[in-house]
């Protein structure tokens, strides 16, 4: 009884963080913040679902599956962000206009395609 | 590793004398198994080391989870409410790690925890660049940042 009302909330609040992951995308304003909302909402729905399977089933090979299953989602889901992240900014999407700072403008060198650690204009001091 | 090896190598044999392999046997058996090693070969430094970490791993574990459900709660009120609280930026963070494997998992944990994405790490590894959704007070993110990193080297290390 108590197992079934635990496994119910951990679904239902997996399944909530989902829903706002989605939402996220809808209701974020530009594409770094829509990644923010999906990655962080849906490691934790995943995650939250996968355990309320594990406890439901209350066995080894489940159990060990999920493990695995949270493990590769933690693994994959940020990799995923920042490969999306990464282009969308490259290719010149714009950001949102409540942006406040960009320590990364002009740091791309696209005709080398390397990514300088310091402000632009130290590097065409020294080229 | 080696010590890593053993320990689990020690669980094995507690499962096979029990006879059934359950979950909870191996549990059990990993447990002791690192009782054992933490009690007979402590004088050896491969194995001292990984005696402190696992104590460590455990607290990186339970800390890490609260800091994702907390990442998840700030983003969501961000999502449900009408007005952005947020105020996105870019920031540049010097990075301590320097091998791949640990640039990797600082730059994955990272998009994991509090309003942060890692967007890319510059071509001589020396910078990750992040992207933040509330960028009120840098240097405290930046802090949280560096402890984050902190944590993660204290356990590949």
């Amino acid at each position: 009884m108590m197992i079934d009302l635990l496994v119910g909330v951990l679904l239902i609040t997996g399944a909530g963080f989902m829903l706002v992951a989605a939402l996220g995308v809808w209701r974020m304003p530009d594409l770094l913040t829509r990644m923010h909302a999906t990655t962080k909402a849906g490691v934790l729905g995943a995650g939250l679902i996968l355990l309320g399977v594990a406890i439901h089933f209350f066995d080894t090979t489940v159990t060990v599956r999920v493990v695995a299953i949270v493990g590769f989602v933690m693994l994959t889901a940020p990799i995923a962000a920042h490969a999306i992240g990464r282009a969308g900014y490259f290719i010149g999407v714009p950001l949102w206009e409540g942006t406040i700072k960009d320590e990364l403008k002009g740091r791309y060198d696209e005709a080398q395609h390397t990514l300088s650690s310091g402000p632009a204009d130290q590097d065409k001091d020294a080229s | 590793m080696i010590a890593l090896t053993w320990n689990l190598l020690l669980a094995l044999i507690w499962v096979a004398l029990w006879g059934e392999f359950t979950a909870a046997n191996l549990v059990v058996g990993l447990i002791v198994g690192y009782l054992v090693l933490a009690f007979a070969l402590r004088d050896m430094p491969a194995f001292a080391s990984y005696v402190a970490k696992v104590p460590r791993a455990i607290r990186f574990f339970f800390w890490f989870n609260r800091e994702l459900i907390r990442s998840n709660l700030t983003v969501a009120y961000d999502v449900l409410t009408k007005t952005h609280y947020m105020r996105p930026g870019v920031i540049a963070v010097p990075l301590e790690a320097s091998r791949d494997g640990e640039i990797t998992i600082v730059a994955n944990l990272i998009s994991l925890t509090p309003g942060t994405l890692s967007l890319d790490v510059s071509s001589d590894r020396k910078v990750l660049y992040i992207h933040v959704m509330y960028l009120t007070d840098e240097a405290e993110v930046v802090r949280s940042i560096k402890d984050l990193e902190r944590r993660v080297l204290e356990l590949m290390r």
